[in-house]
């Protein structure tokens, strides 16, 4: 029978399907992180269990990690504490941990496919709602909440449902200064939050097959914020070339048997969807949002949609608009901003820092603008210091800073203050998100560094066609 | 036993009519610090309930005496979209509800809660706006939540709908068991599929 790609990753790692209920799901790799794991730790050995297979599980330090000063104690006690928790509970039960200043460190989403944990054909999970990342390898990768993490440290498995499918097509080319973050609140904004709420998504089509590994990992990273269990993209060459020769990927013997499997992960012809979706590449302009959630977003230079218009409760639309200062019918171009955050899973890479330094270069920063420029690992700091990319940010007045989940969500020193308005390469616009009050705009890296050199909102285009 | 046996439950409710209310809300994230499962109930709907200089909104309908002691919350469409913070499904149960219902969740909030002891109960758009209706007009109006049939009556008129739950989660609300307890039993099985993966 016609399988889809997901079809093909989910029935292999089927352990046990439950009558009337969900299926046992093997889980081949489980990331763990500071804050949502020591629950999970504390229940495990509250029932005498251990963790079964160590080997499988992989904890970093994110959330909670300051970006400056990291050589030093960690000053927020609450913060140290969930760290401590974290590093001790991996040395407890023998699990690789990369701490704060770890060479390996940085957000988990960014620093499981550099080391070649991510592979295609895997079943990925973290208690985190991103882990819809690795997906862009063709791995069935989710988010799961602490009850989860503990019954994957002392089972391996998970019970779940199988989701419905959804493929997402997007063909044709790209315009100049459209990159894969605006592909995904593009079609966020057509799904709403929860036009896949059910769904695992398959994205297909010339763009996403033109699109570089980084670039599928911002769209099948914001896969969650249309409701979604997860995204993922078939691998193809461009997969196994990135993925070949990181330091934890099979090896030999192993990577050639490995191959074999990896080459069969596709849809085939005539596999079935739930729901399907096609969209056309030119209709795609670089996007902002204006309201409190991802689904609320527009092409740049749009104005904000009335409330007549959209679909759903007026009066959250309206309650939206309120928090965020803003009017239907509002511009967004030449709004005035107070802050630039380039980094998180979403868009902390290495391709995300190129697109911010091809506009700043030879530029400078905006005496207004606070900007954080926040690389997602260690690695990403080498590649940014290899290539020049770190003086070309100096030049224009920029300051990096050291890796982290950083102003993405506030939980870390970093925060936007409230009533200020941010501009953020981040993925959740909700209200508060990267501190209480503060008002975020989601954006590329190119609408972020055009922003954070005129001091307003700035379409990207008009500073790259010059 | 994870949590407290959910059979029927007859309670009155908050009324949340707002659509997309995000796990940020339910506990922003500066609130997730705890390396215990304790007082989560604090910091539930933190900043839509406490003003910045921390006295309570007193229009918000959580902090409204007329519905003080409800078991049950009526949210907007999309309720729980965003983080896969348990925590979020924590503070719910920690401030003394077992039941949101809604007319649509977000999955993982959703799965979240059932593993808690939270029974998420999803309802038609319409059934929902008469939930809304009934309890706006009057706030004594009780709800009655029963798990064994999968029903949902609005008590003074016996209006009803049915909802739906698998049957396996719903074997371990009415037991009070969870996933872990399932798992364990099945060690060899789970350790036999583990040899025959590829990596």
């Amino acid at each position: 029978m016609a399988k889809t790609l997901f079809d093909k990753v989910w029935d292999s790692h089927v352990v046990r399907s439950v009558k009337d209920g969900p299926d046992v799901f093997f889980i081949d790799r489980h990331f763990i992180h500071e804050v949502t794991s020591p629950v999970a730790f504390l229940g495990l050995e509250g029932r005498g269990n251990t963790v079964v297979y160590p080997e499988r599980t992989f904890a970093t330090a994110d959330h909670n990690t300051p970006t400056v000063n990291q050589h030093l104690p960690v000053e927020d006690p609450l913060s140290a504490n969930q760290l401590d928790a974290l590093e001790n509970n991996a040395k407890k039960h023998g699990i690789s941990h990369w701490g704060l200043g770890d060479k390996n460190n940085g957000i988990v989403h960014v620093v499981g496919p550099e080391n070649g944990i991510t592979l295609p054909g895997a079943t990925i999970v973290c208690g985190d709602s991103h882990t819809s990342t690795h997906g862009a390898f063709g791995a069935i990768a989710f988010g799961i909440g602490t009850s989860e993490v503990e019954m994957v440290l002392s089972t391996q498995c998970i019970m779940q449902p199988k989701p419905k499918k959804m493929r997402i097509n997007v063909n044709g080319k790209l315009g100049i200064g459209v990159t894969p973050k605006d592909v995904a609140l593009y079609i966020i904004s057509k799904q709403t939050t929860s036009g896949a709420t059910g769904y695992f998504v398959e994205y297909a089509g010339d763009v996403f097959k033109d699109m570089s590994m980084e670039g599928r990992m911002t769209v099948c990273n914001l896969s969650i914020e249309m409701g979604a269990r997860g995204g993922m993209i078939a691998p193809d060459a461009k997969t196994f070339e990135y993925i070949k020769g990181r330091s934890l990927t099979p090896k030999g013997a192993d990577w050639n048997k490995a191959m074999k499997y990896w080459e069969t992960l596709y849809t085939d012809e005539n596999a079935e969807f739930d729901a399907e979706f096609n969209y056309d590449a030119s209709d795609i302009e670089p996007m902002i949002t204006y309201g409190t959630n991802p689904g609320m977003g527009m092409g740049v230079t749009k104005s904000i949609p009335t409330a007549a218009n959209v679909e759903g409760g007026a009066e959250t639309y309206k309650k939206s608009l309120g928090y965020m200062s803003f009017s239907e019918g509002d511009s967004m171009i030449g709004k005035p901003i107070d802050f630039v955050f380039l980094g998180s899973c979403t868009n902390g890479r290495i391709e995300d820092f190129r697109a911010f330094c091809s506009i700043v270069k030879g530029r400078k920063k905006a005496d207004n603008v606070t900007a954080w420029l926040v690389p997602g690992s260690h690695k990403v700091v080498d590649q940014i210091n290899t290539e020049g990319l770190d003086k070309i940010i100096t030049d224009a007045g920029f300051v990096l800073r050291e890796p982290g989940c950083s102003a993405c969500l506030a939980m870390n020193d970093d925060k936007i203050p409230a009533g200020k308005l941010s501009v953020s390469t981040s993925n959740r616009n909700f209200e508060g998100r990267q501190g209480p009050g503060s008002r975020t705009l989601l954006a590329s890296p190119l609408v972020a560094a055009a922003s954070a050199v005129e001091g307003v909102v700035t379409d990207p285009r008009t500073l790259l066609v010059s | 036993m994870a949590y407290d046996k959910f059979e029927v439950l007859t309670s009155t409710a908050y009324p949340l009519p707002i659509e997309n209310v995000d796990t940020d809300q339910i506990i922003p994230a500066r609130f997730l610090k705890a390396t215990e499962r304790v007082d989560f109930d604090k910091n539930f709907f933190r900043d839509w309930r406490y003003n910045q200089d921390g006295t309570p909104k007193t229009d918000f309908p959580l902090n409204k005496k007329i519905y003080a002691g409800s078991k049950i919350l009526v949210g907007g469409r999309n309720f729980g979209s965003g983080s896969s913070r348990e925590h979020a499904a924590w503070s719910v149960y920690d401030f003394g509800l077992r039941c949101v219902i809604s007319s649509a969740f977000a999955d993982i909030f959703k799965g979240n809660c059932l593993n808690v002891g939270v029974l998420p109960v999803q309802v038609s758009p319409e059934f929902a706006d008469k939930l809304f209706d009934a309890i706006m007009a009057d706030p004594k109006t009780e709800i009655k939540v029963d798990l064994p049939n999968q029903k949902v009556t609005l008590v003074a008129t016996g209006e009803s709908e049915s909802f739906d739950i698998n049957a396996y989660k719903k074997d371990n609300m009415l037991n009070g068991f969870d996933d872990i307890d399932y798992l364990k039993n099945m060690e060899n099985e789970i350790a036999a599929f583990a040899e025959t993966r590829p990596f």
